[in-house]
């Protein structure tokens, strides 16, 4: 790859706490190399803001190789930036050219209030999780782990689904902040398989009626979080869901 | 001094032995005893879970926003198991003996044992948790091989096992908290433990978005925080991994085993410039299918592809053709330095070396694939195109990864790999109960020493803190709470918990204070440079006295001209950093003292005045076949326990992987 460097335009998002109004602030970077991350690109411009005295930005960030969730930024118009199947933390900055002016938001959600700057909230997805979002075996319980062959398909699914990092994108990205890909990912994942079928109902059930109660929004199918999503998880677990939540719906008998 | 509590008996009857007459607290008094657990990775998620299940009344703390966001969550390539699904000759004993062996033999016989044991049950749960694993056509469990085994034990999800057993821990967490038995504390993070009448009973934290310091109290602490890498700054951990809780812990009295024990992992993408903030892995898993090279002329600087198949050195194949590419990773990374020294490296630092997926992914996965759809005689081209979607299902994660980070793709052209710190085997002295020397002060996982000796093999890891947490701790805690049912929860009004607070207050206030003119990172920097330089692959008399001074000097300098911005009484990263870089400062001095301590080489720890004429690590069990617990007096000042290490089943021999 041919390296080069350039000077950017950012325009970030400050917001000092939860209570604060919150406005953008522009800053000049320079000498940005194409080989750093989007966030050594910040943490270059923390450094300046650092030295001059100011406050640097705040921003979620953790393992910076793609697999935590934790960071969280929306990078002109799109959650983590331009490329497909992608976090913030692995966006490269050879995809910017010299002179390019760069927006930077933070996830846009009620059910994700401002935390300061560019983090937000997203305990809301752990409340999901809560209300149904695992399988109820106690530590021991376990018989012998090949003791119940799983079809290589669905536990090949099963695992597609179970890839999502719980970052919020899909909700950043929707226009009605819905949270439907991340339930149908986690609906998914314990649906498809046959340790997680005796609490199939009450868990579809129970993990929509939390995301209402969180403020998310509800799903047109526009399929904008599916575009978004850094692990490619697809919109068919949406699909998945509504039936596993219609037939909880038709069938049960409490 | 130092009591190890091993049980007595021979070695595969004593956890089953320890596990028959432990102390048993009832359930009634369970839900009177509450337990506080720091870290939610697969130690820490585990732990609070299966305590929760059993009915004691836990709080669990970690710094991110969510638990599921532990470093755990990172780890690629899989778990070992001695399931021996695979009829290749496995057994509880082999694991053990390949474990104690890879350690370079400076683990404790009995841990390593347990968790040999216990191995076989951690899949059995995540498998009833719906972990999905990677599965045969017929529907069973698929394994694959890592380093410094001969076997095929480990289980794997993709390249994102990690991921997959987290989030199982995690939903298991996240059940017992919808269920008021786990109390979750988000964005909070551990600054003290207090210490009443010897015995730890709590905990001090700050709530990183309000700034306001809290206490806590629990019969009983336990501390999953994880491992010190990014003491070196640069390393595969997480950027907010730290060594704060296991080091306030530490000067609160417990002891630090073998802190230069340092795992540098062979297979990572190289450094590319001065701007980098960490390296990422690339999975061990790899060199199942991989083939580690560098050209065998000096100077050639043509590309990969243009270099012919006899003008390369596949130098771990060369130098070790029993484990070829499949050696521990101590002798990889070693031999890829030794390489790279000698002027051998390729791109554009000369700091790294090949790790090439063409031989099988023809040979070994096109060839199968196209018998398997009764091609007869398949050009090179269609066994590129077969074994391609082979690799692709196998690692396809970690590809694109390289891929993003690099912007070449290595289903093309070679990757290129350089060694980075990624794991610590040395941490919190703790016995055979995981209790470390501060009473009801517990450490689990990479926090503690005690599992992977000198070097842990690939995949021990998850299993190490899965096998702590699910089904160690629950047994052994009820051991020491056994006999603190009659105790009230104390009040944190406590003196010792406002003298602890005060404490801390006092600290953040002086860092804050300072308003110098260096930042953070640039102090975290240097230490790290320090570090690598005299403190990494190779360590010597003479540069680990220089690192001492050094590291002195930067204290000093750090204490009088960090430059944090910001109040302390809001969310304010700078100083959360500030806090844990101070930390790995004392730590980085310690570790040196260490190394400088253990003459011998042995593991990742290589002392260039001990090695063997071939260059191998060489031990010296007469005199260094002891643990070296370090005791925390005052500033600089340490007192070495020594814990000798009794090895009656595996016996101590020259590691050959020859």
């Amino acid at each position: 790859m041919q390296h080069y460097n350039m000077n950017l335009t950012l325009k970030v998002w400050r917001q000092k706490n939860a209570a604060d109004k919150g406005h953008f602030e522009t800053y000049p970077v320079k000498n940005i190399s194409s080989e750093m991350s989007f966030l050594e690109m910040i943490d270059v411009l923390n450094e300046q803001l650092i030295k001059e005295g100011k406050e640097p930005i705040a921003f979620d960030h953790d393992c910076r190789e793609g697999i935590c969730g934790m960071c969280s930024m929306y990078i002109n118009g799109r959650p983590h930036g331009p490329w497909q199947h992608n976090t913030t933390c692995q966006l490269h900055m050879r995809a910017y050219q010299d002179g390019d002016t760069i927006v930077v938001e933070p996830w846009r959600a009620n059910a994700f209030p401002v935390v300061k700057d560019l983090m937000v909230d997203r305990s809301a997805f752990d409340r999901i999780i809560q209300a149904g979002g695992y399988i109820s075996v106690n530590t021991g319980n376990a018989v012998d782990a090949n003791a119940t062959p799983i079809e290589k398909d669905k536990a090949d699914d099963a695992f597609a689904a179970a890839a999502c990092i719980g970052c919020g994108a899909c909700v950043a990205a929707c226009k009605n902040s819905s949270a439907m890909l991340f339930v149908g990912a986690k609906v998914s994942h314990l649906a498809l398989l046959p340790q997680g079928s005796p609490e199939r109902k009450s868990r579809a059930v129970n993990m929509v009626a939390q995301m209402d109660k969180e403020g998310f929004g509800a799903c047109t199918n526009t399929g904008a979080c599916e575009a978004v999503c850094p692990k490619g998880i697809s919109i068919e677990n949406i699909a998945r869901l509504n039936r596993e939540y219609m037939m909880a719906g038709l069938t049960e008998d409490k | 001094m130092l009591d190890s509590k091993i049980p007595a008996g021979p070695l595969d009857q004593k956890w089953t032995d320890y596990k028959g007459h432990c102390k048993l607290v009832n359930p009634a008094n369970k839900r009177k005893l509450e337990v506080i657990v720091v870290g939610t990775g697969l130690a820490g998620a585990s732990a609070a879970a299966s305590l929760g299940e059993l009915g004691y009344q836990v709080k669990a703390f970690c710094f991110q926003d969510s638990p599921r966001r532990a470093h755990s969550i990172a780890a690629q390539g899989g778990i070992n198991a001695a399931k021996n699904y695979q009829n290749d000759g496995d057994s509880v004993f082999r694991l053990f003996y390949d474990t104690i062996k890879g350690g370079d033999y400076r683990a404790r016989e009995a841990n390593v044992h347990r968790l040999a044991e216990v191995s076989v049950n951690i899949i059995d749960q995540c498998v009833a948790q719906g972990v999905p694993f990677a599965r045969e056509y017929g529907g069973l469990l698929n394994n694959r091989s890592f380093g410094g085994t001969q076997v095929k034990r480990t289980f794997y999800a993709a390249g994102q096992t990690g991921q997959q057993l987290l989030i199982g821990a995690y939903q298991a967490l996240e059940r017992q908290v919808a269920l008021g038995k786990v109390k979750m504390y988000t964005r909070h993070e551990m600054l003290d433990v207090v210490v009443i009448d010897g015995k730890a009973r709590g905990i001090i934290c700050r709530n990183l978005i309000t700034g306001e310091l809290e206490r806590h109290f629990g019969h009983a602490v336990l501390l999953c925080t994880g491992g010190y890498g990014n003491v070196f700054y640069l390393s595969t951990n997480a950027m907010g991994s730290n060594v704060t809780a296991a080091w306030k812990a530490h000067k609160k009295g417990a002891y630090f085993a073998n802190p230069c024990f340092t795992q540098i992992h062979p297979t990572c993408i190289p450094v590319s410039g001065d701007h980098q903030s960490k390296l990422t892995l690339m999975s061990e898993s790899l060199r199942n299918d991989g083939r580690i090279w560098v050209p065998a002329k000096l100077g050639d600087k043509r590309a990969a592809n243009d270099i012919p198949e006899e003008e390369r050195d596949y130098f771990l194949e060369r130098r070790y053709p029993a484990f070829g590419n499949l050696v521990p990773r101590d002798v990889a990374s070693r031999a890829a330095k030794e390489r790279c020294d000698a002027g051998y490296g390729v791109g554009t630092t000369g700091q790294a070396v090949y790790l090439d997926f063409k031989f099988n992914l023809i040979n070994k996965y096109g060839k199968a694939e196209a018998n398997k759809l009764g091609i007869q005689n398949p050009d090179t081209a269609t066994l590129i195109r077969l074994g391609k979607e082979v690799v692709k299902e196998e690692y396809g994660n970690l590809f694109d990864m390289y891929e993003k980070i690099t912007g070449e793709n290595p289903y093309e052209v070679p990757m290129r790999i350089y060694p980075a710190v990624h794991y610590t085997m040395g941490g919190l002295w703790v016995d055979y109960e995981l209790m470390t020397s501060v009473k009801g002060l517990y450490a689990l996982g990479e926090a503690n020493f005690s599992d992977h000796g000198a070097n842990r093999l690939g995949a021990s890891a998850l299993m190490q803190g899965l096998a702590d947490g699910y089904f160690v701790i629950p047994y052994t805690i009820g051991n020491y709470l056994a006999d603190e049912i009659a105790t009230k929860p104390i009040p944190t009004e406590h003196p010792a918990f406002a003298e602890a607070e005060q404490k801390v207050a006092d600290r953040i206030n002086t860092l804050l204070s300072i308003k110098g003119n260096q930042t953070v990172e640039s102090f975290h920097k240097r230490l790290g440079r320090i570090m690598w330089e005299q403190c990494g692959m190779a360590r010597s008399e003479q540069g680990l006295k220089k690192a001492i001074e050094d590291i002195r000097q930067l204290k000093k300098e750090f204490w009088s001209d960090v430059r944090i911005p910001g109040q302390v009484n809001e969310m304010n990263p700078e100083l959360d950093k500030a806090g844990r870089v101070a930390d790995f400062i004392e730590l980085g001095e310690l570790m040196c003292l260490d190394a400088l301590d253990r003459k011998e080489s042995c593991g990742g720890h290589f002392r260039e005045e001990s090695q063997t004429e071939e260059g191998e690590a060489l031990r010296d069990d007469q005199q260094y076949a002891y643990v070296a617990a370090w005791g925390y007096q005052s500033d600089s000042q340490w007192q070495l326990n020594k814990e000798p290490l009794l090895f009656d089943v595996a016996k101590p021999s020259q590691r050959s992987y020859k």
